[in-house]
């Protein structure tokens, strides 16, 4: 007798549970040779509302955490991607068509872009920091601080890299993330919610929604309490619809080229400049 | 009357009230918390649910500049928007109603009412003489509402005519000068039957408001309680034509719970109850979340906690 398939259920990634959307609507997946692969959660309005309450409220916890000790919980995201390979493996050649090779590579990439990343935590200070010379007895530091709630839109493809390499830098610098799956290839997307779930990561600091982006965008854009946005994955008629709702609250909104660099992690934390008097 | 003073018609009158149906008044409580209350209609809630706010600070930290911050916010909520109504009240410590008053008065907020928590808030234990001076200080420093406590321990021990008695007295005090809001500490009573009947207590007695809890206590203003407390308002008007308010306080910190509340309201008590003389709602959290909400409407767009004060 055939055993019948346990097939998952993509949901969201809500401060650190995996709901459904609250609208209670899904859409359909197909992979690469059209045939369907799953239904992931639409997600609504009121969905990306809660993911930033969540977000907002871990992110001081998240920002406090020592430098060291967030480069420690990426590096454990890491090593948690790694255990669960095979399952992305499979997704992305199911999703994008490609060869095993070319996802077990993608894969690696991936793991290797967040130990990249988590290396950068507590040195980054010391790299783009200063202390700086001014007219009197003072000691006068520059030091990045995190700047709040990132909303992330990562590329379609890679899917696995694009959300990966989207994400860490954002994490890396004291954030917290609402990510939002490409509309197509969201699937790695949301297993990663299930690798960030055992990371230690505290609940809350990245939260996930699949569904249409188009939908969504008016509202982050607008949204008071996002304070930065990568647009990486958007189209440019929809960049402009995101500027445009992002003036009124003075976003930091950046579009990324698809390599690597501690500039991505800078983009989203604000020099912060004391004084102390020398000598106390 | 319905009693007529002595503890046997009392005693008699509390044991003939009908005990609550837990499963029911729970049932009751969540099915009409799921209303959902949009548009035109969230707009007017969120604006009666701030007129409603017992702005309050009762925090062994307060400082005089904590409570003028308090007063500023409690007259213009927003104060970048004079649409905003003033809260209902300020509630205070007694040290600080003299303060609270002079600065209320001096910034334009002499409608906004000064309550002050009396008789050895918020554990209650203390002798009816000290509590009778608590409520005299508060009164003198210009308190127009005394929030007072009831024994519980008295209460739960069966001696319920000792409460009747101090809640009595201390309504004695304050006579015309001060509404009086007795606080219930629903949390200690541990059943609804319990609150029924302290409810009835408390307002046999001379209340002019029951109020549910300390905020000291967890747990606070449950809706089921809310909803019998009503009921018990209600039937007490049906019986003597008298209007009591009612006050829940504490964990209400959201404006879908305070909305929660006022649908309680209306559909237990009736929309007679929906003004700030006869509903409160105890508050210091909750006043900013209110605030939000209602620039999300006006705006089109949800607000952030940057832009409403740090209490």
């Amino acid at each position: 007798m055939s055993r019948i398939d346990v097939n998952k259920t993509y949901k969201l990634f809500i401060g650190g549970a995996f709901p459904r959307s609250e609208s209670g609507r899904v859409y359909e997946i197909k992979g690469a040779d059209k045939k369907f692969i799953a239904n992931p959660a639409l997600a609504s309005r009121k969905d990306l509302r809660d993911a930033v309450v969540a977000a907002k409220t871990a992110q001081p916890g998240w920002a406090n955490a020592t430098a060291f000790n967030r480069g420690q919980i990426l590096y454990r995201m890491a090593e948690m991607l790694e255990g669960k390979s095979e399952q992305f493996i499979n997704e992305i050649i199911s999703l994008e068509g490609v060869t095993k090779k070319a996802a077990q590579l993608q894969v690696s990439q991936a793991i290797d872009c967040l130990v990249w990343y988590s290396g950068w935590c507590d040195k980054l200070a010391s790299i783009s920091g200063s202390q700086n010379q001014v007219s009197g007895p003072f000691y006068n530091f520059t030091t990045p601080e995190s700047l709040g709630v990132v909303a992330v839109f990562a590329e379609a493809k890679p899917s696995l890299l694009a959300t990966v390499r989207a994400l860490a830098p954002v994490l890396a610098g004291g954030n917290s993330a609402i990510l939002i799956a490409s509309e197509n290839f969201p699937l790695p997307a949301i297993s990663l919610g299930e690798v960030i779930a055992t990371s230690d990561l505290p609940g809350g600091v990245v939260n996930i929604l699949t569904g249409k982006a188009s939908e969504l965008i008016p509202w982050v854009g607008s949204h008071m309490e996002i304070d930065g946005i990568d647009l990486t994955g958007v189209s440019k008629k929809q960049e402009e619809e995101l500027r445009l709702a992002g003036v009124d609250n003075l976003k930091r909104i950046f579009r990324f080229s698809n390599t690597d660099h501690p500039e991505r992690i800078l983009s989203f934390m604000e020099q912060k400049t004391i004084w102390h008097p020398i000598g106390i | 009357m319905i009693i007529d003073g002595s503890e046997k018609s009392l005693r008699k009158f509390l044991s003939e009230l009908s005990p609550v149906d837990q499963v029911g008044a729970e049932a009751r409580a969540a099915m009409l918390a799921t209303r959902s209350i949009k548009t035109s209609s969230k707009a007017w809630a969120i604006d009666m649910a701030i007129s409603m706010v017992d702005l309050t600070t009762l925090e062994g930290a307060d400082t005089p500049g904590k409570i003028k911050t308090l007063c500023a916010k409690a007259v213009r909520p927003d104060p970048t928007d004079s649409t905003v109504p003033s809260v209902g009240a300020i509630c205070v410590y007694n040290d600080m109603v003299r303060i609270a008053r002079s600065e209320l008065d001096s910034i334009g907020g002499n409608s906004v009412p000064v309550a002050a928590v009396a008789t050895a808030f918020p554990s209650g234990r203390a002798s009816l003489a000290v509590k009778k001076i608590d409520t005299q200080d508060a009164l003198n420093a210009g308190a127009s509402e005394i929030d007072m406590v009831i024994d519980r321990g008295a209460f739960l021990s069966g001696r319920l005519m000792e409460v009747f008695e101090e809640i009595r007295t201390i309504k004695e005090l304050c006579g015309n000068k001060a509404h009086l809001k007795v606080i219930l500490e629903t949390g200690e009573l541990v059943t609804y039957d319990n609150v029924r009947k302290a409810s009835y207590l408390a307002m046999l007695a001379g209340a002019d408001f029951i109020k549910t809890s300390t905020g000291k206590v967890a747990p606070a203003a449950t809706a089921p309680v809310v909803l019998v407390m009503l009921e018990a308002v209600r039937d007490y008007f049906a019986l003597t034509g008298t209007k009591i308010g009612v006050k829940p306080a504490g964990g209400i910190r959201t404006t879908k719970d305070a909305i929660k509340q006022l649908v309680l309201v209306k559909e237990t008590a009736g929309d007679q109850w929906l003004t700030p003389d006869l509903f409160r709602i105890g508050a210091s959290a909750l006043l900013n979340d209110l605030l939000m909400q209602r620039m999300k409407l006006r705006s089109g767009h949800y607000a952030s906690a940057n832009y409403v004060t740090v209490d």
